[in-house]
Order: C-alpha cells, then sequence, then structure tokens
C-alpha cells in the first residue's frame, strides 16, 4: 500500500520536475532570442555575437574605518548596478594594508585612512597614474552626551567640563588629532589634566555616550556610529591637519575596466551620500 | 618613571582590602549560620559571581548602577554632587566588587572548618556568641582568613576591566598599575612599562609568600593544638 502511494508520488514529482525544465528552457530560449534580436539592431557593428560581459571580481583594500559604509551599503548598490563585477573587500588598518600592497598582494584598488600610506605606494610607482583621488574627510569633532545641558560649544570650552575623554595621543589617532589641535589652541596641558586617555575610541565614544565623562574628541564618523552622542563642533579650522582619505587604482591590476567602474561609483554623488550618513565629508569636485 | 600609578595603585588596594576584609568575613559568617540549604547556595552564588564574571561585566553592572544616567548615580549626583564614576572612590568601588569573592570564599572556608565541638564547648562554659566569634571561632579560622585577604589585596590591586570602564584612565586621578601598563605597550612603549610590571610582579610575589607564610604558620598552630 504504502510502497504504491510512495511511487505514484515521486512520479508525481518527475512529472513536475519536467514541467519545471520545460518551463525553465522556454525562458532561456525566449532570452536568447531577445538577446539575439537586439544584438541584431545595436548600431555598433561587432563582428562577433555579444556574450554577456564576461563575470570579474576586484579586491578591494580599505581602512577598516570604512567597513560599514562599503560593506553595508556601497557593496550591495555597485553589484546592482554592475552586476558582472564582483567586488571583494578586505579591511584593515591603512598600515598593514599598505605592506599587504607593497608585497604584492592581488589588490586592484586601494582607499586608505590618511595620505601618508596612499603617498608611500604611490612614489614606488604602485599606483596608476592619475587614479589618486582625495575622496573623503574624516572630520576631528567635539562630542557630548546626548542629553548633556552643559554649555559647551567650543574647542575652546571644553575645560568647562570636568572629565574630558580623549583617546590616548600616544596610540590612538584621533587622540593625536585631538592633542594637535588643543596645543594648537594652546591649552593642551589644561585639556590633559582633565582628560581620560581611552587606549582605542570605542573605549573614548562609551565613556561619552555614558556620560561619565562630560565631554569627547573623536573622529566625526565615530561620533556617527553612537547615537547617546551629539556633535557639537568641528575643531577649529587650522587646529588640526586634515585626515584625508584618498582612493587609487593598483597598477599592477589587471582588471583596469571594472576597477574604475568602482572608483567612478565611489565618486558618484549617490555614494558620497552614504559617506556622508556615516559622517564623512566628501570632498567634491568644484 | 612616573610614580602616580603606584602611588594611585597602592593606594586604592590598601583602602579597598580594609572594607573587602570586613565585608568579605560578615558575610561569610552571615551565610555560615544560614538555617536554609536553598537561600545558602542561592546568596553563595551571587556572592561568588564577580570572581568568575569578566571584569568588564562587572564594570557593566557598576555602571548600571552608579552611572550618571543611571537613578543611584543620578541621585548622588543631583543632590549630593557626588559623581562616583570617573573618580579615585569608582577604583576603590571596582577593586571590592571584583576582590571580594576572594575574601569572602577564603573566610567560609576556614569559618566551616572550625571544629564544631570547640564552639560547643565554649557555650556550655557560658561564653556569649560574640566571645566564641572571637576568641574561639576567629583565633582558629585566621591562617585562612588572612590568606584570603591577602589573596584579596593582590587582586585588587590588579584590577583592570572593571576600573577602566567606571574609573577612566586619568592621570595622577584613576591610572592605576595595570591601566598605565596597558597604556603604554597599547603606545608600542614596551621599555617604559618596564619598571611598572616589575613592581606588580615584585608585590604579587611578596603578597604569595606572606600568604604562604601565614598557611604554615597557621597549619602548625592547629597541629600542635590537636596533638595536644
Amino acid at each position: 500500500m504504502f510502497k504504491l502511494q510512495r511511487m505514484q508520488i515521486s512520479k508525481l514529482r518527475i512529472r513536475e520536475g519536467n514541467v519545471k525544465m520545460k518551463k525553465t528552457i522556454i525562458v532561456i530560449l525566449m532570452l536568447y532570442m531577445v538577446i539575439n534580436f537586439i544584438g541584431c539592431n545595436s548600431e555598433t557593428p561587432p563582428a562577433e555575437p555579444k556574450e554577456p560581459a564576461p563575470k570579474e571580481t576586484i579586491l578591494l583594500a580599505v581602512a577598516a574605518s570604512l567597513k560599514n559604509c562599503i560593506d553595508g551599503e556601497l557593496i550591495p548598490m555597485f553589484t546592482e548596478k554592475y552586476p558582472n563585477i564582483t567586488v571583494d573587500a578586505t579591511y584593515d588598518s591603512s598600515g598593514k594594508l599598505q605592506i599587504q600592497i607593497e608585497e604584492g598582494a592581488d589588490v586592484d584598488v586601494f582607499m586608505s585612512a590618511a595620505m601618508k600610506q596612499m603617498d608611500a605606494l604611490n612614489e614606488q610607482g604602485l599606483i596608476k597614474e592619475g587614479t589618486m583621488v582625495e575622496l573623503l574627510e574624516n572630520k576631528i569633532v567635539l562630542i557630548l552626551p546626548k542629553d548633556s545641558t552643559t554649555e559647551i560649544a567650543s574647542f575652546e570650552d571644553i575645560l568647562k567640563a570636568e572629565t574630558i575623554a580623549v583617546g590616548d595621543p600616544d596610540s590612538v589617532p584621533a587622540g593625536q588629532y585631538a592633542k594637535e589641535s588643543f596645543e594648537n589652541l594652546g591649552m593642551w596641558a589644561d585639556v590633559e589634566a582633565k582628560a581620560s586617555l581611552g587606549t582605542n575610541v570605542t573605549e573614548v565614544l562609551s565613556w561619552v555616550a555614558a556620560g561619565s565623562a562630560d565631554a569627547g574628541v573623536v573622529y566625526a564618523t565615530d561620533a556617527a556610529s553612537n547615537e547617546n552622542v551629539k556633535v557639537v563642533t568641528e575643531a577649529p579650522e587650522g587646529s588640526v591637519s586634515k585626515v584625508i582619505y584618498p582612493i587609487g587604482i593598483i597598477d599592477a591590476t589587471t582588471k583596469l575596466k571594472a576597477a574604475q567602474n568602482l572608483t567612478e561609483f565611489l565618486q558618484s554623488e549617490e555614494a558620497l551620500t552614504i559617506f556622508e550618513k556615516y559622517g564623512f565629508t566628501a570632498r567634491r569636485k568644484k | 618613571m612616573n610614580w602616580s600609578p603606584m602611588l594611585i595603585s597602592l593606594k586604592t588596594a590598601s583602602v579597598s582590602i580594609v572594607i573587602t576584609f570586613f565585608l568579605g568575613l560578615y558575610a561569610a559568617k552571615l551565610v555560615v549560620g544560614m538555617k536554609s540549604e536553598k537561600i545558602r547556595i542561592f546568596i553563595d552564588g551571587i556572592l561568588t559571581l564577580p570572581l568568575v564574571l569578566p571584569p568588564t561585566v562587572v564594570g557593566f553592572f557598576i555602571l548600571l548602577i552608579l552611572g550618571v544616567k543611571r537613578p543611584v548615580g543620578r541621585f548622588l549626583l543631583e543632590f549630593l554632587s557626588v559623581k562616583i564614576v570617573f573618580s579615585w572612590t569608582a577604583t576603590v568601588i571596582a577593586a571590592v566588587i571584583v576582590s571580594f569573592p576572594l575574601m569572602y570564599r577564603s573566610a567560609r572556608g576556614a569559618l566551616e572548618q572550625v571544629d564544631k565541638n570547640l564552639i560547643m564547648a565554649g557555650r556550655t562554659l557560658g561564653m556569649s556568641e560574640r566571645r566564641i566569634f572571637w576568641r574561639v571561632i576567629m583565633p582558629l579560622a585566621l591562617p585562612g582568613i588572612a590568606s584570603g585577604g591577602v589573596l584579596a589585596f593582590a587582586r585588587g590591586l590588579g584590577e583592570f576591566g572593571a576600573t577602566a570602564m567606571v574609573a577612566g584612565n586619568i592621570a595622577n586621578k584613576t591610572r592605576t598599575l595595570p591601566l598605565a601598563i596597558y597604556a603604554e605597550v597599547a603606545a608600542g612603549n614596551m621599555e617604559d612599562s618596564y619598571g611598572y610590571v616589575a613592581v606588580v610582579v615584585l608585590i604579587s610575589f611578596v603578597v604569595l609568600s606572606l600568604m604562604n607564610y601565614f598557611t604554615i604558620r597557621g597549619s602548625k598552630y592547629t597541629d600542635k593544638d590537636v596533638s595536644k
């Protein structure tokens, strides 16, 4: 009894399978015809029948601070536009990526969190000429706990805070920039006396977010990543060197076209808007 | 070398061990005296928790209670203008909570091992409970209690995770030895942390030797008593 039923069921399944197969074959045939049709009508006279563009995979080496927006938003957007290009991204500190590229890693596009690494590669001729662009800027900003009522409105006001959270200038880049800015404003010694030095930016952020510290100095992108802090102001113009994120195509790439597609996409208005959502300041060409 | 982290650490560890010592001893006495097995197991679990939890989780709970946005922390700040987080007091609180279980468990073990017959004997002789505790129980349990105190002192001296979360890393105020070492190593200044590391190793070694001394002396003491 059961055996019989089972056999019937499996036969049915096979029949269903056949129907599906037929359907897909029809769809493929139709697609093929449509493609041929378009191909015949196209104005350019390519001699060979146009095949769908070959799948290409390019490797993007990106500073770790860009992971969220690149991974989460920009790569999906890009692949939607260029379905034949797959973008693999590798994230690490810019310095490590620089070394990997120098050692001949198979990278096509490099995006660094500072000019230093890009310049170093450029000097060695590892970046394709004319492809390096200063894409983004990450500003140094003053943050307060979200519901803070203190009257701190500028970098000069920060001494009104009881405790100030800053990255340790000896180990945290954002801390180095904070120190530089306060040194130029002539107040680092006073700030340091009130400063709790975090060994990484997350620590600084969480101190301010919890209200343990009354104010803090971090990158604009860090501030944008935590909803419990608010940005009061940027470091005064000229008090701190600019933090530029450049992008460039690696000279040794074998997939120049795809790499160009990617860098052009990352400079498009659409991509810059995403970067801005994550706290970056886009450096648009005027 | 900057001496301030050492002074802060020693100050924190010294103050916190006094608090931990009496708190742990008192808690141990209460738990040992509990009648209900179930409640005892429950309370014991809670009191030992800081020993097994990652210090960052301990720090999390301290922030949850004393953070300036939390009820207790806000009350202290608004009505008494006392801000506990990021103050030196916070280093003591972190050290006390993290080192408490060591003191408590050692004291509890020591108290439980005291020969019940001796306590009964005291009672038959009409001693008050308080007198029994100080004249009978304490001398017998002292080696265990002392070594617990020594361990707790060392643990408080080395406290890092919870301290970083609730006290921050403020020079001359809350930067303890472990925080100073971590910051130096993070900055790539291994050489600058040698002095700090040497101090921590030295103090820890002295502390462990003291503990062994207490234990050995204690066992001789009890052995003699038993043989008599």
